[in-house]
């Protein structure tokens, strides 16, 4: 695999470009980078979870290969680059692609350094935010040249109340994390509680004291320390995880206090794909993947793989592979994106989400998919999940 | 694809509609996807006579044109299954290529072409040397195949590249690509091949293409009061002999819809099982039997009440159907 690892490759490169510097590269092909930023993270409690070194990468050269094969019958070609920096050397890489001809960039970044890539970029580069989940980037942080092929928060926690106000269980014990975006994500569940009718019974913080994830004593500890963390909460139906950050939910299960199910960022676990989501001609998908890549595909993956369809699917549409045509054609919002779960996936215009359905997961199997039947909308049932055009903070 | 109307099959229909049973076994077959296994309904009595284990993840049907031999394409098995129609046994497999979906006989009855859904080709089988004639590179997800009524042309759709290839049958290369709605999902002709209709499951549309140029002509949209969108999904499409009906199988909106051949206008929709999937005539014409994924049964559809008349319980997930005049 061509993973170009970022060093200041040219002094011009690295002085920056002016705004003004449209490369004047005829568009022979579909130039798209995955532009991977390398935010330090602590490790993930369970050694299954490791990150492969291709995390999202793989993706996007799945979907540049399906996108070639239809390409042939079209004499399209796409090619794409795949860039791993740190966060400080994000922009500079970012113009290199540019200068290069890549304006079509997915980004796998934090909401920071997400905002200063697009407020750079302008309208010299149409950004794909596949990872950072953040609801005030689909609301007051928005950008014009963002679309959003992954969730946000506010779908993921959508998503999953509608399921569990569609089982009755709707009195909730949220347990988050004591970092930012754990508190982000909690504050998600709070609203899609109040969306939809459940109510937050009791709320704990979980804090990160520091310290290795992974220890010879392993679950001993464990197992003394959740159940009292957990004791003597309200009558709850079920215990809802908000830890983005992979502190403590992994050994949440089987550890609470009460007899109850845990869902959230463990348990069951709104996802925007996942490895056993075989229905809508899933499978094929994961043939190709494992097939191409020899592992099976992560949320990540899938997240890239949806921007490389995007970027396809609007070559294909429009008959072109000019930057201006295209992303004309992906911010016009009449472009429908096949990506294996049941039904066509569209643009909100409003904040250039890509709806789309959530998979629920647990373990090693679908438990459900949202959004739920019994969930009406006068537009779209997609658009129960996050945030509605009535209620955007976008004013892009 | 069976057009024959024979005396008896119309007598029969005859003595269908005054309400006695009819005499002429007109048999059909249903594979179900999950139970593995052949359904046998006997049209007369619309009930289950027989259930027959196949192969896994049984799918795509097609009958030899006598009738003798039912074709099943056995995708997880990675074979097409040839079972006489007489005995009902599997007399032998078929070299298939990986994953076979949907099929389509040759109207010579010599070559049956199959889509193999996870390697994006289309596999040409010779079925009486049972050896593979030809592998033909499609787009990704090759599933639904048409061929026209004079052999020249087979049609296959591809999921995910969203074209219609047309397949020359002497030369087994593609001489054309027509770029349809999202998840093209099945391809069927005219009788007389002027016309060729392609369904989109995602982009909820039925292609109306003119295959001798071969452009668009007209794409078919549906509207069901108090259905979103999203649900209806087109996915199996056959067209009455003459012409002048065309039905398509809507997916998870529960529905099948009559759509006018000359005018392209939606006539009538049935209310059938959850998500159907694949539709077949009976040989006179006079029904339409539709296979319900979800609800794990068969609708069938009284054509000229213009009705849904029964649904019949068949095996788990029932998937494709074909229907013999014996």
């Amino acid at each position: 695999m061509k993973i170009k690892t970022w060093l200041c490759a040219s002094a011009l490169a690295c002085a920056g470009f002016a705004a003004t510097a449209v490369p004047a590269i005829a568009s022979d092909a579909v130039r798209a980078a995955v532009l991977r930023v390398e935010h330090p993270r602590p490790l993930p409690i369970s050694r299954l979870d490791l990150p492969p070194d291709d995390l999202g990468f793989a993706g996007g050269r799945v979907g540049t290969s399906d996108n070639a094969t239809t390409g042939q019958f079209l004499n399209q070609v796409f090619e794409t680059d795949y860039v791993s920096v740190p966060p400080e050397d994000a922009g500079d890489a970012m113009e290199a692609l540019i200068a290069d001809g890549y304006q079509f960039i997915v980004t796998m970044a934090d909401a920071p350094t997400l905002l200063e890539l697009a407020d750079a970029a302008q309208d010299r580069a149409l950004l794909f935010n596949a990872t950072a989940p953040d609801n005030e980037l689909r609301n007051v942080e928005c950008r014009a040249n963002v679309v959003h092929p992954g969730l946000s928060r506010g779908m993921q926690a959508d998503a999953l109340a509608q399921f569990l106000v569609f089982k009755r269980w709707t009195r909730w014990f949220l347990i988050e994390g004591s970092h930012p975006r754990d508190t982000a994500m909690a504050d998600a569940y709070r609203a899609a509680a109040e969306k939809f009718g459940a109510r937050i019974v009791e709320a704990r913080v979980f804090e990160d004291t520091g310290g290795a994830r992974r220890t010879d004593s392993g679950h001993v500890q464990v197992q003394a320390q959740l159940p009292v963390f957990t004791q003597r909460a309200r009558e709850h139906d079920v215990v809802i995880l908000a830890d983005e950050s992979q502190v403590f939910a992994a050994h949440m299960p089987y550890h609470t206090w009460d007899a109850r199910p845990v869902a959230g960022s463990a348990g069951l676990r709104p996802v925007i794909w996942h490895p056993a989501q075989e229905a809508w001609g899933g499978t094929q998908l994961h043939t190709r993947f494992t097939r191409q890549i020899g592992r099976e595909m992560r949320e990540e993956d899938y997240a890239v793989w949806l921007a490389m369809r995007i970027l396809g699917e609007a070559a294909t549409r429009s008959g072109s592979q000019d930057f201006t045509t295209m992303r004309d054609a992906i911010l016009g919002g009449g472009l429908e994106f096949a990506g294996f779960k049941g039904q066509a996936m569209t643009l909100r215009d409003w904040d250039h989400q890509i709806r789309q359905p959530v998979v629920l997961a647990a373990d090693n199997i679908v438990v459900s998919v949202s959004p739920q039947d019994e969930f009406l909308h006068q537009f779209s049932p997609l658009d129960t999940l996050g945030t509605d055009r009535p209620e955007t903070g976008c004013n892009k | 694809m069976m057009r024959s109307k024979s005396a008896l099959a119309l007598l029969a229909s005859v003595a269908t509609c005054v309400g006695a049973l009819a005499a002429t076994a007109q048999t059909v077959y249903v594979s179900n996807e999950r139970s593995n296994d052949i359904t046998i309904i006997d049209h007369a009595t619309m009930e289950v006579i027989d259930t027959i284990p196949v192969g896994q993840r049984p799918r795509g049907l097609n009958l030899s044109h006598d009738g003798k031999y039912l074709y099943i394409l056995a995708s997880d098995d990675d074979t097409v299954q040839v079972m006489d129609t007489e005995t009902r046994q599997i007399i032998h497999n078929l070299p298939s290529g990986p994953d076979p979906e949907l099929g389509v006989l040759h109207p010579s009855g010599d070559v049956l072409y199959v889509a193999n859904e996870d390697d994006n080709l289309v596999t040409a089988i010779d079925v009486h040397n049972r050896r593979i004639l030809a592998e033909i590179p499609v787009g990704i997800e090759p599933e639904g195949m048409g061929v026209s009524p004079d052999g020249r042309v087979v049609v296959n759709t591809s999921e995910t590249t969203n074209m219609a290839h047309f397949i020359d049958t002497e030369s087994f290369e593609i001489f054309a690509n027509i770029l349809v709605d999202s998840r093209p999902r099945f391809a069927e002709f005219t009788s007389d091949g002027s016309l060729l209709y392609v369904s989109a499951e995602i982009g909820g549309t039925v292609s109306v293409i003119d295959p001798s140029v071969p452009e668009i002509i007209h794409k078919i949209t549906f509207e069901i009061p108090g259905i979103p969108p999203e649900a209806i999904q087109p996915v199996g499409v056959r067209v009455s002999s003459d012409g002048s009906k065309v039905f398509v199988a809507l997916g998870p909106s529960n529905r099948v819809a009559r759509v006018n051949g000359e005018t392209f206008e939606v006539e009538k929709y049935y209310l059938v099982g959850q998500r159907v999937w694949q539709l077949y005539f009976t040989p006179d014409e006079k029904f339409v039997y539709s296979t319900n994924g979800i609800s794990n049964d068969v609708s069938v559809i009284d054509v000229e009440r213009d009705e849904v008349i029964k649904s019949i319980q068949v095996g788990q997930l029932p998937w494709g159907v074909v229907i013999a005049d014996h």
